[in-house]
């Protein structure tokens, strides 16, 4: 068990003024599970990219198996046993199974040879291991899970001997998650090890031995995981206390979002005569399996899609037309689902697009004409009131960090106090400090007599945040529920379909 | 060897890749030029002298500029907002049509009055013609690539029509050419007796007018917002399909006022030859500016000073004057090649 099988060594890398990896040491032993825990930024991916020979490190060095890996050749780290798994599958998905595995492994001579003896070894690999994927299918209709396992299997198939999964559970249902877990339990029986990265504390106290915590490019603690406690954890990545979201009572007020008999049909999802009532001062949250129709939901409330049929209303008042733009000056803040697409224009500067929002208004233009003075002194307010890391009001906005660019997109909508919040998945790939900071704005402004509309996959984050919680099957919406009505159990046969009317 | 993306950005490059791009483009053609059998030097030597040796070299260098300043525009607006206009030469000979079409007598007004009616006519021919790919773009999803670049080909055998039959200059002695435009409709010379006109002034100002939108105007930002990520554009309220039409107007009405341009300040008439290719040499232009309405003017001088330079040149030194075209051609893909190193940088390991 304590025989090493890779050892770090004052690993370094600076990438200009900033220090990614500050003298890193550590050690993985055989059969050992360790677990890389670090908030977004603080050099976990950096460091594993050094190890696999994506990056050359500035000082430092790395022996496998007792043997020196050359700097930056990913051939030499393959070569040496070192498989990794990427948080973003790199699969092709118009390929089999098989082909995905062997490829790159084949000599471009021989093109047919060696097919059948690849589908067995992948065969009795799967049953080995416990990850059990048909070699002959196309990878573009698996599920998330078997896509995984395929990108395992690949590593495998090379001879890996030790492991690193890159926040692997990000894509998965719990389910799933526990199911990757006993599967890492028989890879380490069988003398693999392996280095799981993640900055879910839950995660790694279920499926770690070790744990090494990163903070800004610094290993600030290594502990064992038999006797480590969740506060501790947290405390040591993020560098102070984190308190837990609390919600004090707010007397409710008028409605500020009134959506009747909403209808629509998009590329597979829809809307089926959808009622929501959120009152001003509650947090109104919506569960339910990806795809159900949460996207076009938070679609029609940002303005974005116009219903097919149905009404809305925002403080009592029907905008004149469904639009990004009425919406807006109705007093809709709207943080949307994905921060790279729809939230920011990462070419433009910080300055740029905290004022694209508002720029036909008088706030920001006069006659046309920008009034850039008035939008950097703006920009630079937000910089400063929610904290927000960056250069400066000109900063290109795809510089900043997915926990500072969701920030920046939380001042812009809620600078302007609104009545109405849509949060589609606020906190989705944010680490835990980003997290804390996200629910407390939220809960802020309910408490200053916003409502809340909160779209998440994540149960302890709705239930933690809500006063009441919908659930949405196949384009159907539930009433609200009281939140101390319900539990992830209930919730969870909901989002399966219990209680939906079966339509055609 | 793999490109890393690249963190921050630096102002110099800037300056650095066009210069870069054109060194590079100079060291091939000096190698063409040795394969002649001629000294690149003296080569050079008498392009640079052909281009800005003398007053008149200089003028024919700024005059030949004028047209390239405005479909330089054009593609510079359009390419901001990722609007694909490949058919600045379309845009521009439907500018010279419809001046033909009223300054040839159709409308006897005095100059002050003629001369806005005439540009603005014309600005209005090259929208409409890059308004109907744009339409379908937005419509229905037509690449505006293709439908700009072959619209380009529809119209000059258009034009060609045109020419042969109703706009054919009756004592033309059956050459293909329209009447000349009247007195009234002739931009005068900045200089008299030379060849560079008043087109020339107003292609500056309107490069300046360009660089104001862009920098203050509420449409230049949607422009640019428009062309980096529409989807996000459009999540923030802005009309992408409005702010498209925008960018077609501007860009189509920029390209067709080089053909005012051309017809009332140099040519006086209509012909085939009124372009030697003034629509596609304006996307090199562009590209060379990277899309900065201000380099434009820099980069048309540049380009322009090329081709005259190479013209005045192979007259002496017998090298063809086509090593023009490969100088600009060369320069461009530099160019494109450098453009991606202001956002990446090569890894050797």
């Amino acid at each position: 068990m304590n025989q090493s099988v890779l050892h770090l060594q004052n690993i370094t890398k600076r990438f200009g003024p900033l220090t990614a990896n500050d003298s890193i040491s550590l050690e993985l032993a055989k059969g050992e599970i360790l677990g890389l825990l670090g908030e977004n930024g603080a050099g976990k991916t950096t460091l594993m990219n050094i190890l696999f020979g994506h990056y050359v490190a500035d000082e430092g060095s790395i022996e496998a198996f007792g043997k020196t890996l050359p700097p930056g050749e990913p051939k030499a780290a393959l070569k040496a046993g070192i498989g990794m798994v990427h948080q973003h599958f790199t699969l092709a998905d118009n390929l089999t199974v098989l082909d995905n595995i062997v490829l790159g492994t084949q000599s471009n001579w021989l093109p047919w040879s060696g097919t059948a003896a690849a589908r067995r070894r992948i065969r009795q690999l799967g049953e080995e291991f416990g990850l059990a994927v048909d070699p002959d299918a196309v990878v573009s209709g698996l599920s998330v899970g078997e896509r995984q396992r395929v990108e395992i299997l690949k590593a495998l198939y090379r001879e890996a001997r030790i492991l690193i999964l890159d926040e692997p559970t990000a894509v998965l249902t719990p389910q799933e998650s526990e199911a990757l877990f006993r599967t890492l339990k028989i890879f380490v029986e069988k003398g693999l090890s392996i280095i799981f990265i993640s900055h879910k504390l839950n995660e790694i106290l279920a499926a770690c031995h070790r744990v090494v915590v990163l903070r800004g490019g610094k290993m600030v603690a290594e502990r064992a995981v038999a006797g480590a406690s969740k506060e501790d954890l947290a405390e040591l990545m993020v560098g102070r206390a984190v308190p837990a979201p609390k919600a004090a009572p707010v007397e409710l007020r008028r409605p500020v979002l009134e959506l009747r008999g909403a209808q629509h049909q998009k590329a597979g999802q829809r809307l089926d005569n959808v009622d929501l009532i959120i009152f001003g001062g509650e947090v109104v949250g919506v569960a339910g399996v990806s795809g159900n129709g949460q996207s076009l939901l938070a679609d029609v409330v940002a303005g974005v899609v116009v219903p097919q049929k149905g009404s809305i209303a925002i403080a009592e008042q029907r905008p004149a037309k469904i639009s990004p733009r009425d919406m807006v000056d109705m007093g809709v803040a709207r943080i949307p689902e994905d921060r790279h697409s729809e939230g920011v224009i990462g070419d433009m500067s910080v300055m740029e697009n905290v004022i694209a929002e508002r720029l036909r208004g008088s706030d920001f233009s006069r006659g046309g004409f920008v009034n850039w003075g008035k939008a950097k002194a703006f920009a630079e307010k937000i910089i400063a009131d929610y904290d927000v890391k960056c250069p400066g009001p000109s900063a290109r906005t795809r510089l900043l960090s997915g926990g500072n660019m969701q920030k920046l997109i939380l001042g812009r909508v809620l600078a302007n106090t609104p009545k109405l919040i849509l949060a589609n998945q606020p906190t989705r790939g944010l680490d835990v400090g980003a997290v804390a900071y996200v629910h407390e704005q939220l809960l802020a402004a309910r408490a200053r007599g916003a409502g809340v509309l909160l779209i998440s996959e994540d149960l302890d984050e709705l239930l933690a945040l809500s006063d009441s919680v919908c659930v949405m099957y196949r384009g159907q919406l539930t009433s609200p529920m009281d939140r101390k009505q319900v539990t992830v159990q209930t919730l969870g046969l909901m989002m399966a379909g219990q209680g939906f009317r079966h339509a055609a | 060897m793999r490109l890393e993306a690249r963190t921050e950005h630096q102002a110099w490059r800037a300056i650095a890749y066009p210069a870069l791009a054109i060194t590079f483009a100079a060291v091939v053609c000096a190698l063409l030029v040795m394969l002649s059998g001629a000294s690149p030097l003296q080569v050079f030597g008498l392009m640079l002298k052909g281009a800005f040796g003398t007053q008149f070299a200089f003028l024919e260098t700024l005059t030949r500029a004028t047209p390239l300043i405005f479909t330089g525009l054009a593609a510079a607006v359009a390419f901001r907002a990722k609007l694909w206009n490949i058919g600045a030469e379309a845009q521009l000979y439907i500018g010279a049509v419809m001046t033909v079409v009223l300054g040839t007598g159709l409308l006897p007004l005095p100059w002050p009055v003629l001369m806005p009616v005439l540009m603005l006519s014309a600005m209005i021919g090259g929208a409409l013609v890059l308004s109907v790919p744009t339409f379908l773009k937005t419509r229905f999803g037509v690449d505006e690539v293709v439908t700009t670049l072959l619209l380009n080909f529809i119209v000059i055998l258009f034009v060609s029509m045109l020419l042969e039959g109703v706009l054919k200059d009756p004592t033309g002695l059956g050459w293909p050419q329209s009447k000349k435009v009247i007195a009234d409709a002739q931009l005068p010379k900045l200089i008299q007796g030379k060849r560079l006109h008043y087109g020339f002034a107003i292609a500056i100002a309107a490069a300046v007018m360009i660089w104001i939108i862009d920098r203050r105007h509420v449409l230049g930002f949607e422009m640019r917002a428009v062309g980096h990520n529409a989807k996000a554009a459009h999540f923030a309220g802005i009309s992408v399909n409005s702010v498209l039409a925008k960018t077609a107007l501007l860009s189509g009405g920029l390209a067709g006022l080089a053909g005012w341009s051309e017809v009332t300040g140099l040519k006086g008439n209509l012909t085939l030859d009124l372009s030697p290719g003034f629509g596609y040499t304006g996307i090199v232009v562009a590209m060379l500016a990277m899309l900065h309405p201000l380099g434009v003017v820099v980069a048309a001088i540049f380009v322009a000073a090329v081709f005259v330079g190479a013209d005045a040149m192979s007259r002496t030194a017998g090298v063809p004057s086509y090593i023009a075209q490969v100088m600009v051609a060369v320069s461009l893909l530099a160019m494109v090649t450098a453009l991606m190193f202001t956002r990446y940088r090569l890894r050797w390991r």
